[in-house]
């Protein structure tokens, strides 16, 4: 069968051909698997370096006077122009400007936002903590309702299953930001039960959070859903109804810990997405939060602080999806052995 | 989009006839309704309505659906309806752009990585692997920061983000005809690489790339009725799904079908575009 990769499950099908591989020889996994997280760990840092290498080539690769572009509507202050030379080392030749930024970011040094006249890691720092909590909420609902759902929807009871694909569908389909607008429109304008004004509490959380934790969690019960077919067709779980394990225990105790391992990959990588999720959600409910600093910067075209949102969330999607890589590779002794380092 | 299964089917003459009219999928002919419907009001909104979206009528503020007005009024007085028809234009527009510059690159890059040498398919996994580490949002505004807000823009803003899903499946499709019977057969007649590549690679490889591109039509579209609510892309009076839903956002208490309506119509879409492609995908797999 070609390799189509699904267009809501980029990384299961992938990782369905890892998971189904022979487990091989375990007596040497254990030196493996210090050589597997090495080369997982050393791609992670591969990779945001390029991150880091791109977003230099675009600032430069676009026409015009890179001082103008990174000072915006403040091209014109001799003052501030002198400072941004200094600081991006725009005197100098192009490799050591590189040497410059290649120094200056891990440090944490963004650069300044001119439309906000504040560093861009100050302002990403204060706009961070609204926004982690509401990805946090989001995550923890997403994987309560990914869990809840496959659960019970691999059961026998009839018609739940065709029910949960509808909504899985609409979910999935709807775009995220008309579904926070009609949670909005339903519980806050129609049934008054929770606020939209007071994002502080823990009940102005609940919106937005379920706003992003639906879509997210069908996909993720999905895939769950998808493990826990394929485990009880194993002949474990027959051996396990045999023993006498009710139906129940077995898809409890064997077949959803065999499917919570893809689940781990796909928790990581929605994790790491969900700061970039964050925006179109915080925009629809007024929430403060790096949302609303990206469009803004956007609007006033601010690219030092455009530029350190991104480098942010690209650091966060990288470490979250590789913690949750090398969660699986600890967790699956199958995964070390057929693996290719 | 999914039947309920019912006893003793087939098992008589009357049966069989119900088991092959129940194999027949509404869900897709439905779809293929939607998909048909919107294709018609993007390219000639006139047949639906005679309604022009743009005309205000202050009297008529935020009416309520009546016969008159099927989908309501906005804040305005223009009718919901035709600005919901008149929007499908901008959706399909910039999603089928957006699905076509992803297709282009995805495919040079996928063919390049899978047909090439190895040192060129290594650079191109990696790069596609920094691709993805950008999440799709971001990768969008970043594109649109620097060169601008507007619909030319937002269609490879968009297209950007699809590549890797695209230039991943040509690479694999690549890789597998490379070592064809035919592929060798081209090579024993001492044909040159690229024409071996253009003439036998490339049109096996492309045989996923009609349903990939259908299921990525709907994400493409929510993408830019997503930047269209940000205020990134065409710009107000225009009638654009998501602009409208952004409006939307501060009548939602004295108007909520304002903001129920092009929402309505926008997942529809989607969900149309995911169902044939869904349908397409398993008419292929079984075939292979």
């Amino acid at each position: 069968m070609p390799q189509l990769a699904h267009w809501s499950r980029p990384a299961t099908a992938e990782l369905a051909g890892v998971v189904a591989d022979p487990p091989a020889r375990h007596r040497r996994s254990g030196r493996r698997l210090y050589r597997l997280v090495g080369a997982r760990l050393a791609q992670a840092v591969f990779v945001l370096w390029a991150a880091i290498t791109v977003t230099f080539v675009a600032v430069h690769a676009m026409p015009g006077d890179t001082v103008s572009l990174l000072l915006g509507e403040n091209r014109d202050d001799p003052v501030l122009r002198a400072a941004t030379i200094a600081r991006w080392g725009l005197d100098q030749p192009a490799w050591a400007q590189y040497l410059i930024y290649l120094r200056r970011i891990p440090s944490g040094d963004l650069g300044t936002s001119y439309s906000l006249r504040q560093p861009v890691a100050e302002l990403i720092a204060q706009s961070m903590v609204p926004t982690f909590q509401l990805a946090a909420a989001g995550l923890v609902a997403a994987v309560v309702i990914g869990f809840v759902v496959a659960y019970a929807t691999t059961g026998r009871l009839p018609l739940l299953r065709p029910a949960a694909n509808t909504l899985e569908i609409v979910f999935l389909s709807a775009p995220p930001f008309w579904l926070a607008i009609v949670l909005l429109a339903v519980f806050s304008f129609k049934l008054g039960w929770f606020s939209v004004i007071d994002y502080r509490s823990a009940a102005g959380l609940v919106l937005p959070a379920a706003a992003i934790a639906l879509p997210m969690g069908f996909y993720l019960a999905q895939v769950l859903r998808d493990g826990i077919d394929r485990a009880l067709e194993q002949p474990f779980a027959l051996t396990a109804r045999a023993r006498g394990l009710s139906w129940a225990g077995v898809r409890r105790r064997h077949a959803l810990r065999h499917a919570s391992l893809p689940a781990i990959t796909l928790i990581g990588l929605i994790a790491g997405g969900l700061l970039g999720g964050a925006v179109i959600c915080e925009t629809v409910f007024a929430r403060p939060g790096l949302g609303q600093i990206a469009v803004a910067a956007v609007m006033v075209k601010d690219i030092p602080l455009i530029l350190g949102i991104a480098l942010v969330s690209t650091f966060a999607y990288i470490a979250a999806s590789t913690t949750a890589d090398l969660a699986a590779l600890i967790l699956d002794p199958r995964l070390r052995a057929g693996a290719k380092a | 989009m999914t039947t309920v299964a019912l006893p003793a089917a087939g098992s008589t003459r009357l049966g069989r006839l119900i088991v092959t009219a129940r194999r027949f999928r509404w869900s897709v002919l439905l779809a293929g309704v939607v998909i048909g419907v919107a294709l018609v009001a993007a390219v000639w909104p006139g047949l639906l309505t005679d309604v022009d979206p743009l005309q205000a009528n202050p009297l008529e503020s935020n009416a309520a659906p009546s016969a008159q007005h099927l989908a309501g009024t906005d804040i305005q007085g223009r009718d919901l309806l035709a600005r919901i028809i008149y929007g499908a234009r901008y959706s399909l527009v910039i999603g089928l752009g957006a699905v076509l510059v992803s297709v282009t690159l995805g495919t040079l890059l996928g063919l390049a990585a899978g047909a090439g040498p190895r040192w060129l398919d290594q650079t191109i996994c990696r790069a596609i692997d920094i691709l993805c580490a950008f999440p799709g949002v971001l990768l969008a505004l970043v594109f649109i920061a620097f060169t601008g807000p507007g619909a030319p823009n937002l269609v490879v803003a968009l297209g950007l983000g699809g590549i890797p899903g695209f230039a991943r499946v040509i690479r694999t499709q690549a890789l597998v005809a490379r070592t064809s019977d035919y592929v060798e057969q081209a090579a024993t007649y001492a044909l040159p690489g690229w024409r071996i590549t253009l003439r036998h690679v490339l049109p096996n490889a492309l045989g996923p790339v009609p349903i990939l591109a259908t299921l990525g039509l709907g994400s493409a579209i929510v993408g830019s009725s997503g930047l269209s609510f940000l205020g990134l892309g065409p710009q107000p009076p225009t009638a654009e799904w998501g602009l409208m839903l952004s409006d939307s956002r501060n009548y939602l208490r004295v108007a909520p079908w304002t903001g129920v309506f092009p929402g309505v119509a926008l997942t529809a879409v989607v969900i149309a575009a995911t169902v044939l492609g869904r349908h397409w995908q398993r008419r292929y797999e079984r075939r292979h």
